[in-house]
């Protein structure tokens, strides 16, 4: 009995986990993209060093951070796949999803602070141990810069 | 005070060059946001609280650097670099460090 009323709650757990799980990603996802669109116009760079030798006005740190948690199912499925090895495809989505929404948040800041190029963007991702499912933070930082005004005569 | 991770801020010389500083915190979630963050793991998603935890314990990073900047006598910190650690469950180090330097212009 108690065995049946163990496996019920691990069942309602999963069950919980894949549908809830596959909403908040897919909303996200939806919410990523609209966002991506509407920060197009700030321009993010790998870069060290900006092009065409802009002189900077002003430039400061700008970053962007989010901590994501896998859903009970990933979690699973990730255990499982664990035993033969191969593409973890449940933990990439997760991943993509933190990368990208830390470079929009990124982007937000230095939109906000009044730039639209960054140049030398890092990333860092770290994970966080504690709860079942593991959770990772991405943290994206760069230099945004505000070019000076030149009137040029065209 | 100028913090960037440029090595050189175009338009600008370095005048001298000051070493190393660094700003660094260890901060826990209190278990309030612990027990919320474990409902969390059941359905997904963005954990908010621990975001919030992570972008404050960052800014305080960022200002003990600066601060250490200031007191030799910097007006820019370049090269900054960010790095995090988890020392224990729930608990995590992040540090921010650069290089301190004198900036003028040409």
């Amino acid at each position: 009995m108690d065995a049946l009323f163990e496996l019920a709650v691990f069942a309602a757990l999963l069950a919980t986990g894949f549908l809830a799980g596959r909403v908040i990603e897919q909303r996200h996802y939806a919410s990523i993209r609209a966002r991506e669109a509407q920060y197009a116009d700030v321009l993010a760079f790998g870069f060290r060093f900006p092009a065409d030798r802009v002189t900077p006005q002003r430039v400061f740190l700008v970053t962007g951070t989010v901590v994501v948690s896998a859903d009970y199912f990933k979690t699973f499925v990730a255990g499982l796949r664990n035993l033969f090895g191969g593409r973890l495809r449940a933990y990439e989505t997760l991943l993509e999803r933190a990368r990208r929404e830390a470079l929009l948040r990124l982007k937000e800041d230095a939109r906000r602070r009044g730039a639209r190029m960054i140049v030398c963007v890092r990333f860092e991702t770290t994970s966080i141990t504690g709860g079942w499912a593991p959770s990772i933070e991405v943290l994206a930082y760069g230099t945004a810069l505000i070019p000076e005004q030149t009137n040029r005569a065209t | 005070m100028i913090v960037s991770n440029l090595e050189l801020i175009p338009g600008k010389r370095i005048a001298a060059h000051l070493g190393i500083v660094q700003g660094s915190t260890v901060r826990a979630k209190h278990v309030g946001r612990d027990i919320f963050a474990s409902l969390k793991n059941i359905v997904g998603g963005e954990l908010k609280g621990y975001t919030e935890l992570m972008q404050e314990a960052r800014q305080e990073a960022v200002d003990r650097m600066i601060a250490e900047a200031e007191s030799i006598g910097a007006n820019a910190i370049l090269n900054v670099r960010f790095a995090t650690t988890s020392i224990a469950v729930g608990a995590a180090e992040i540090l921010a460090y650069g290089s301190a330097v004198r900036l003028e212009n040409p």
